[in-house]
């Protein structure tokens, strides 16, 4: 066994990666290493012969070639339990508040996937009060979905809100390069809207280094994978994946992996794969929902983060200009709950939403000078009313409030046969003038 | 043969490499011996006495020196009764059995039987002894679910063979002999019901391969109108995400008209696979009048599952789906998605180091994706018959952008191409087909002319359209306006469809020749509308006609009655249909 092996000479040094000469090393083993500002965790990410590869949680800065590595001959785990609730963690999994450290109940990070056999299907509606989720993009329990939106966006904000109202047991908050400030936020949101005493926190700052960032959304989603199992619903929010995408990048190209597309590592798509994959709801038991910021650099939502994020979510809420726009914003397993909830729901979401794109297009015209004809002035009244009574952010509304805005708006502005809905709805929901 | 073993020297990733001592062939084999469990892997590149192995499960807790014990086979696929309704992963464990074994978790070195040994089925033998047979003649049949399932002699075996003796109708496992059969010198060999066949070889037991010609309707219009699929064809389909790639493969898997469908999820969610698990066994397929699932098997890599045995889940399906066609079935494999599967290989190929292609994909990426459609074909069987495999790949391109690697190489050799379109599906049309970039080779299920009447009415209201965005509305011609509002409607009432409803997203060929035919009759009418507003509002009823018409049964009493709305709204509008839509619809008819 390797346990307590202790090495004395590091073989190199490069970025956050040093290599030690060990024999009977795990790959994925940890080991401690004592340098002159502390001690740091270290985990084995390749073997070649018996020249052993591993990150420094701490990173690299001071490392000497004659430290300590003492190999511990166990893997990466997390402490589970209820005393997590109202607890705070780094990137180490040690407290970043003033409580006590956990070693109980030790739990594997990174475990295999859910056998898909044994899950269900989403079929349960997280209603949020917020009509451009509810309505038109509404939430279900075991989604995972990415908040796509740009530096400067209340991105925080908007989770902190989902956080507060939306129904779940346990919240476990994954912070990846946060800002302190941001940090400070969500938590006194959270203790504001009494929901600090069901929260976990696993929290990288910006300051902190970039190993202990690649370890939060393993910590966080393993903790509610374990509360899930003793049925609970989770909800996971983790903020801002383009950070921890940015860490592995950072990593691959220390240790020279051929990149891909713009540095990032050939397996990011299933690197982020396996971590939102964590969302389930298991059959008879509880659940574990994924909500993740991923800022996309230059509002580009083909950079491969946020690229490769659509691909593996079930949709996502795109955060623009402080709303969450129609346009881009999909969630996918709508339909799974939708057509439960009023006959109207579905008819009149599409109607809506291709009403909106006539708009768009109308005030392209307008903004390019044409004149504009009685429709086009339908579409534009239409437009106003629909960003000012539904969209804005602040809008705080039942699903079935805002069921009866959208008629109101859509009667204000047309006739009913100039909307594309079936008669039988029209005849049934259209309001009197 | 001899037990051959290696020991571990270098980990990174889920490659290995391998000290090993005896010979050891390519895609072999072998199993890592790690604490308690074995983990299945595959040798990918050998160097002097160093193979290279990908493993098909996470590799935690591996370290140097650690045995591996070669098998001599290559990747394989169990081909027997019982295939049809299982929930396989990419190396063709039961899904179902694996829960039952381990839980809740997919536990790394757990596999088991892709063909249920005990279970007995029906054999009934059809050869008699004496008779001469070779690879993919057979000697019984059993029945399965709605088919015949033949039982073959095993693909693998070259040269003719002498039926010795053979069992009388009774049942028996996949397991046990059923027939001996002797070879030209005169060894003896017994035949069971179940056989291995390495899944990266094709199967090629057939007297011909055939041109495909026979349409494949998929019920959905914008497809089998323009840009059909024919039986044995292949066809792909890139969009950008949340397009809705998923969502059409889904659709065609439940109303296509083939025997049997063979899901791939590959690199996917796992939610999606969920959603057919589901659904399907719920489902009647109208060609059977059996539960959907009992046509379908479903090969399920999702994205958090291994990388490598995703690599595998792709050929082990056409494997699965080669083996019903040699039955004379038509059978459609879907893959989604077959990028997923590309990543797999550049991930292997990253590590192994490779001089990296366009975008880090492999040099060899072109040549597996042509390899693996060229596996789909309509051939003639020994006996006569025919069967075919079809096979339809989504895409999924980064960023959406069709000029990357692996959209180029598919369109190179697919026959059809059903191109999603990011403004399409914001636009919430459904499905989210671009008719101004899709193409088929393949032939429609309206006539041609029609087709192309049609297409041509979209094309030219996209011109006028993009005239107007810059001369506007104004400076259009009210002849092109109306263009335009044709061309929308087209659009609207026609291409898209409602996936959600039952009678919408089952829209068959006969429906299809008879709505066209109406469609052309008013867009190939001339009408006596004065002004824009006029006009925008006779199509806007017109286009409500339609969708109602589109929600009736076929020929009902209510599709009827819609349709004698549409006609009456045709005579209030002084429509005259035009010269040439006078004469396609004569031709036609």
């Amino acid at each position: 066994m390797s346990m307590n092996k202790v090495y004395n000479r590091i073989e190199s040094i490069v970025g956050n990666v040093i290599t030690v000469k060990a024999t009977g090393v795990r790959y994925k083993e940890l080991a401690q290493i004592n340098t002159r500002f502390g001690k740091s965790l270290a985990q084995v990410n390749k073997i070649d012969g018996d020249t052993v590869s591993l990150q420094v949680f701490m990173g690299g800065q001071g490392v000497s070639t004659g430290d300590e590595v003492r190999f511990l001959g166990r893997d990466m785990r997390v402490p589970f339990g209820e005393e997590l609730l109202g607890r705070i963690f780094n990137g180490s999994g040690d407290p970043r508040d003033n409580g006590p450290m956990l070693t109980e109940n030790m739990k594997p990070i990174g475990g295999p996937s859910v056998n898909p056999t044994k899950r269900i299907l989403a079929n349960r509606m997280l209603r949020t009060n917020i009509p451009m989720i509810d309505m038109f993009n509404t939430l279900v329990v075991s989604q995972k979905l990415p908040i796509f939106s740009i530096s400067g966006e209340p991105y925080n904000q908007l989770l902190a809100r989902i956080a507060m109202q939306a129904e779940a047991d346990v919240i476990v908050l994954g912070g990846m390069g946060l800002k302190y400030d941001d940090f400070l936020y969500f938590k006194e949101e959270l203790s504001r809207g009494g929901a600090l005493s069901k929260t976990v926190m696993f929290i990288h700052t910006a300051s902190d280094p970039t190993v202990e960032c690649m370890m939060i959304p393993d910590m966080a989603l393993a903790v509610a994978e374990q509360f899930a199992l003793e049925d609970k619903d989770v909800l996971v929010l983790l903020t801002d994946m383009t950070n921890y995408a940015d860490a592995m990048k950072e990593i691959a190209i220390t240790q020279e992996q051929v990149p891909s597309n713009r540095g990032y590592p050939g397996d990011l798509y299933s690197q982020l794969a396996s971590r939102y994959e964590k969302a389930v709801d298991f059959a008879n038991s509880g659940s574990v929902t994924v909500l993740a910021v991923t800022t996309m650099p230059g509002d580009d939502v083909t950079h491969p983060v946020p690229d490769n994020t659509g691909y593996i979510t079930e949709g996502q809420y795109y955060l623009k200009g402080g709303r969450i726009e129609p346009f881009g914003s999909l969630s996918r397993l709508k339909q799974n709950v939708n057509g439960k909830t009023r006959k109207d729901h579905r008819a009149l979401m599409d109607a809506m939403i291709r009403m909106y794109s006539a708009y768009k297009e109308t005030l392209e015209k307008k903004n390019m000078g044409f004149s504009m004809s009685r429709w086009d002035n339908k579409l534009l009244k239409y437009g106003e009313l629909f960003e000012q009574r539904l969209m804005d952010l602040s809008v705080n509304m039942s699903l079935e409030e805002a069921l009866d805005t959208g008629w109101r708006i859509l009667a204000e502005c047309f006739e009913k046969d100039e909307t594309g809905i079936k008669s039988d709805l029209t005849d049934e929901f259209w309001p009197e003038k | 043969m001899t037990q051959n073993t290696g020991k571990v020297v270098s980990i990174n990733g889920n490659l290995l490499s391998v000290k090993f001592d005896g010979s050891v062939s390519m895609n072999e084999i072998c199993f890592v011996k790690v604490d308690d469990t074995a983990l299945k892997s595959e040798v990918i590149r050998i160097k002097g006495n160093i193979a290279q192995i990908q493993v098909y499960e996470m590799t935690d807790g591996i370290k140097c020196g650690d045995e591996v014990e070669f098998t001599g086979d290559m990747l394989s696929a169990e081909l027997g009764p019982g295939l049809l309704g299982q929930v396989y992963d990419g190396l063709q464990n039961p899904l179902p059995v694996l829960a039952e074994q381990a839980g809740w978790f997919l536990e790394r070195g757990i596999y088991a039987d892709g063909l249920d040994r005990d279970k007995k089925w029906e054999f009934t033998p059809t050869a008699k002894v004496g008779e001469v047979l070779q690879a993919g003649g057979y000697i019984g049949t059993v029945p399965e679910g709605p088919f015949t399932h033949k039982i073959f002699i095993p693909f693998y075996l070259l040269g003719s063979y002498t039926l010795k003796s053979i069992k009388e109708k009774g049942m028996y496992t996949v397991r046990e002999t059923v027939a001996v059969i002797t070879d030209e010198r005169g060894r003896d060999i017994d035949v069971t019901m179940s056989f291995k066949w390495p899944v990266k070889r094709a199967i090629r037991c057939y007297s011909e391969r055939l041109a495909p010609v026979e349409t494949m309707e998929t019920k959905v219009r914008l497809i089998d109108s323009f840009f059909p699929v024919a039986k044995g064809g292949t066809y792909c389909t890139p969009g950008p995400f949340g397009a809705g790639k998923t969502v059409l493969q889904h659709t065609t898997s439940k109303y296509a008209d083939v025997d049997i469908v063979i899901i791939a999820a590959c690199g996917e969610r796992a939610g999606e696979v969920v959603e057919t698990i589901t659904e399907f066994p719920e489902l009647t397929d109208p060609k059977t009048g059996r539960s959907l699932m009992e046509r379908t098997i479903i090969i399920c890599n999702t994205s958090s599952m291994p990388v490598a045995s995703r690599e595998a889940s792709v050929y082990t399906s056409v494997t699965l789906a080669e083996y019903y066609r040699q039955m004379g079935l038509n059978v459609l494999m879907l893959a989604d998605s077959t990028s997923r599967w590309a990543q797999a290989l550049r991930e292997m190929s990253g590590r192994l180091e490779e001089i990296p292609g366009e975008e880090a994909f492999p040099a060899y990426l072109e040549s597996y994706i042509a390899a693996f459609y060229e596996r789909a074909g309509y051939v003639r069987l020994p006996d006569g018959s025919t069967g075919s495999v079809t096979i339809g790949g989504t895409v999924s391109p980064a960023g959406g952008n069709f000029e990357e690697p692996v959209t180029q190489a598919t369109l190179k050799v697919v026959g059809a191409f059903h191109g999603l379109s990011r403004e399409r599906s914001d636009a919430r049309k459904y499905p989210a087909i671009d008719p101004m970039i899709s193409w088929s080779k393949y032939r429609t299920v309206i006539d041609g002319e029609k087709s192309d009447f049609c297409k041509d009415i979209l094309h030219k209201g996209v011109e006028v359209a993009s005239m107007m965005k810059v001369i506007g509305e104004e400076g259009t011609t009210l002849e092109d306006y109306i263009l335009y509002l044709k061309s929308e409607m087209l659009d609207s009432v026609y291409l898209q469809q409602n996936s959600f409803d039952a009678v919408d997203a089952d829209c068959g060929s006969h429906r299809q020749r008879y709505v066209t035919d109406k469609l052309i009759t008013v867009l190939g009418s001339d009408y006596e509308l004065k002004s824009k507003d006029d006009a925008r509002t006779y199509f806007n009823r017109m286009r409500q006609r339609f969708i109602d018409w589109n929600y009736k049964a076929f020929e009902s009493g209510e599709f009827k009655n819609a349709e004698a709305e549409i006609d009456k709204l045709y005579s209030e509008g002084k429509g005259s249909l035009t010269g040439s839509a006078e004469n396609l619809l004569k031709g036609g008819r």
